[in-house]
């Protein structure tokens, strides 16, 4: 199949966990919580590497995912013990981050691990990127980590569609119906960091965060609704990877960079033009009471 | 050792690590500030922010220059934090979720320009990359005139402003009360965190530059209650891992400076955060026993009614 397929399958299935999961964490206002974990990664997916000599996908998945909980879990350590919640972001994802770094850098001879690979992702190599079993090429190994995370997220949100939802908008009315919260803040984290790690190799670490972000803050400028909300965002996070994808193709450019970048784009234009919540729409509305007063 | 004492001794390398020390002094000072303000990840948000003006600038010069490039990423990054507050101002979208939404969009399109840039094959490009994790070894003399100045100006202001700073940074509400231009002051605080990054991005590089602002800082508030000592003291854990990360970035090749001046910083605030008196975890463990001891010792509650 042509490679073109292939990058946009993987951007496709990275924009579409990535925006189901983003939606709550805008909705619990944790979006930098998702920023850490992104960059928290980091050296789970060194370590990983190392230890397992490799690029062994479940090595990395678990290496990382365990390393984006315990970033949450300091976190929060650092916050129960007073210190400022954004502050206590800062130090702990800049800290892990560093340390993925210079673990990167120290095994530069490793051309399977360069920086810019890990930062920035390497998309327009997926479909060299293999995944053999048995001696049977299963297609790209990207695909199948994305697809699995993807599978995941949508068995967990589809099983507690209610628990996640109650806890998105009302934590404290969660408790009190008896659902515990701490496990699901948990698992959000977990598919997060999942996810972080299996897009970092399509869009590199720094930019999953746009794609959290991004698609999610849309969809929540166009609707009132959780259910609405988790569609817009899927839509706009696999339109702007197909778009962006042919945007990068243009200017001969970083593909990750130009999928965040045309996200970013989507973005603007909804804040200004979206039907009940943009800027424009405000205005008129503004204008047509003020007449109406006058009038009156 | 003995590289450690030609590293001290060759005179390029003595430049650089004060440098180091002066970028890491300017930003625990005007980082306390800004933590004492909550707007800890501003300073992220402007440091990545920073990538598409400096990209922007080498392609309108078509040469790596200092200056252009703190033009570059001074305009970036104060349309950066106009994007966040329009965001937060004129819809339903949370502070952390605009900071994040443009951080990455300014970063995305940094990243976008920054390999439109590789790929062009513009010899004078190479090295643009070194702004992502910093190469403090890449700093030249300018550079440092540069961020001398800086740093006198920003310690300057914040001697001049020091009793205005503080009531702003503690007390927003009283200073407005006051009649104070408290919408100025924090412009101009918020102006000299963007200098500071923009001077620090050569050595730290983007992704890292945060840190700088916010651990020693939050070090430093450990160790006491009083602002001017905080400040000096962060300044202090500043300049330390600064000179920390430049020593080792040049010891060991392949090693980027920003990562390991960040490690160092994090280590002050592991030690203060364990050892500091009365809000180290340990003092604080410590006092925890002691209380209960002494409530013990009088006999609990039941014996006192």
């Amino acid at each position: 199949m042509s490679s073109d397929f292939w990058i946009m399958l993987t951007a496709a299935l990275m924009s579409a966990s990535c925006g189901l999961l983003g939606c709550f964490l805008i909705l619990r206002k944790m979006a930098l919580i998702g920023d850490a974990i992104s960059h928290a990664v980091l050296p789970g997916i060194a370590i990983a590497f190392l230890l397992s000599g490799g690029r062994d996908s479940m090595a990395m998945m678990i290496g990382a995912t365990a390393l984006g909980l315990i970033a949450v879990f300091l976190i929060q350590w650092l916050q129960s013990s007073g210190i400022q919640s954004d502050a206590s972001i800062g130090i702990i994802f800049t800290a892990l981050f560093a340390v993925g770094v210079i673990l990167v850098s120290l095994n530069a001879r490793n051309i399977d691990l360069d920086l810019d690979c890990v930062l920035f992702g390497e998309i327009a190599y997926v479909q060299w990127d293999t995944w053999m079993m048995n001696g049977i090429d299963m297609g790209p190994r990207s695909v199948w980590m994305l697809g699995f995370a993807l599978l995941v997220i949508l068995t967990l949100l589809g099983l507690f569609y209610k628990q996640f939802k109650i806890t998105a908008f009302d934590p404290a009315m969660a408790a009190a119906c008896g659902i515990p919260v701490m496990l699901f803040h948990y698992l959000l984290m977990g598919m997060v960091s999942m996810t972080s790690v299996a897009s970092f190799e399509s869009v590199g670490a720094i930019l999953v965060v746009g794609m959290l972000v991004i698609p999610a803050a849309t969809a929540y400028l166009l609707t009132d609704r959780l259910g609405r909300m988790l569609i817009y965002s899927v839509i706009v996070g696999v339109v702007s990877s197909i778009v962006g994808y042919y945007t990068a193709y243009i200017l001969n450019a970083s593909i990750g960079g130009s999928i965040v970048t045309i996200a970013g784009i989507f973005f603007i234009i909804t804040f200004l033009l979206s039907p009940r919540h943009g800027i424009l729409f405000r205005k008129l509305q503004q204008k047509r009471i003020a007449s109406s007063m006058t009038s009156n | 050792m003995d590289m450690l004492v030609y590293i001290v001794n060759d005179p390029n390398i003595r430049w650089i690590i004060l440098g180091c020390m002066l970028l890491g002094l300017s930003s625990g000072v005007i980082g306390s500030f800004m933590v004492l303000q909550q707007k800890s990840l501003i300073g992220d948000a402007l440091a990545h922010a920073a990538l598409p003006g400096i990209c922007i600038a080498f392609m309108l010069l078509g040469v790596k220059s200092t200056a252009g490039f703190l033009i570059g990423a001074l305009i970036a990054g104060m349309l950066a934090t106009v994007g966040i507050r329009w965001i937060t101002e004129h819809s339903r979208i949370k502070q952390d979720a605009a900071m994040g939404i443009v951080l990455s969009f300014f970063f995305g399109i940094g990243v976008l320009l920054l390999t439109r840039i590789q790929h062009s094959g513009n010899g004078g490009q190479s090295g643009l990359d070194k702004f992502l994790f910093g190469q403090a070894a890449s700093m030249m003399r300018q550079d440092l005139y540069l961020l001398t100045g800086i740093s006198i100006v920003l310690i300057a202001v914040c001697i001049l402003l020091f009793k205005q700073f503080k009531l702003v940074s503690f007390d927003r509400g009283f200073a407005k009360g006051l009649g104070w231009p408290v919408v100025w002051l924090e412009q101009i605080i918020l102006l000299l965190t963007v200098f500071v990054v923009v001077a620090g991005i050569q050595a730290v590089g983007v992704v890292l530059m945060s840190a700088l602002l916010i651990t020693p800082a939050v070090a430093a508030r450990y160790w006491t209650d009083r602002l001017h000592i905080m400040i000096i003291l962060a300044g202090i854990f500043g300049a330390v891992s600064g000179a920390a990360g430049t020593v080792s970035s040049s010891m060991v090749s392949q090693l980027p400076t920003g990562p390991v001046t960040v490690l160092a910083a994090t280590l002050i605030f592991a030690i203060s955060a364990l050892f500091a008196p009365r809000r180290g975890w340990l003092a604080r463990l410590w006092q925890h026993r002691r209380n209960r001891l002494e409530w013990n010792n009088k006999g609990g509650v039941s014996h006192e009614q």
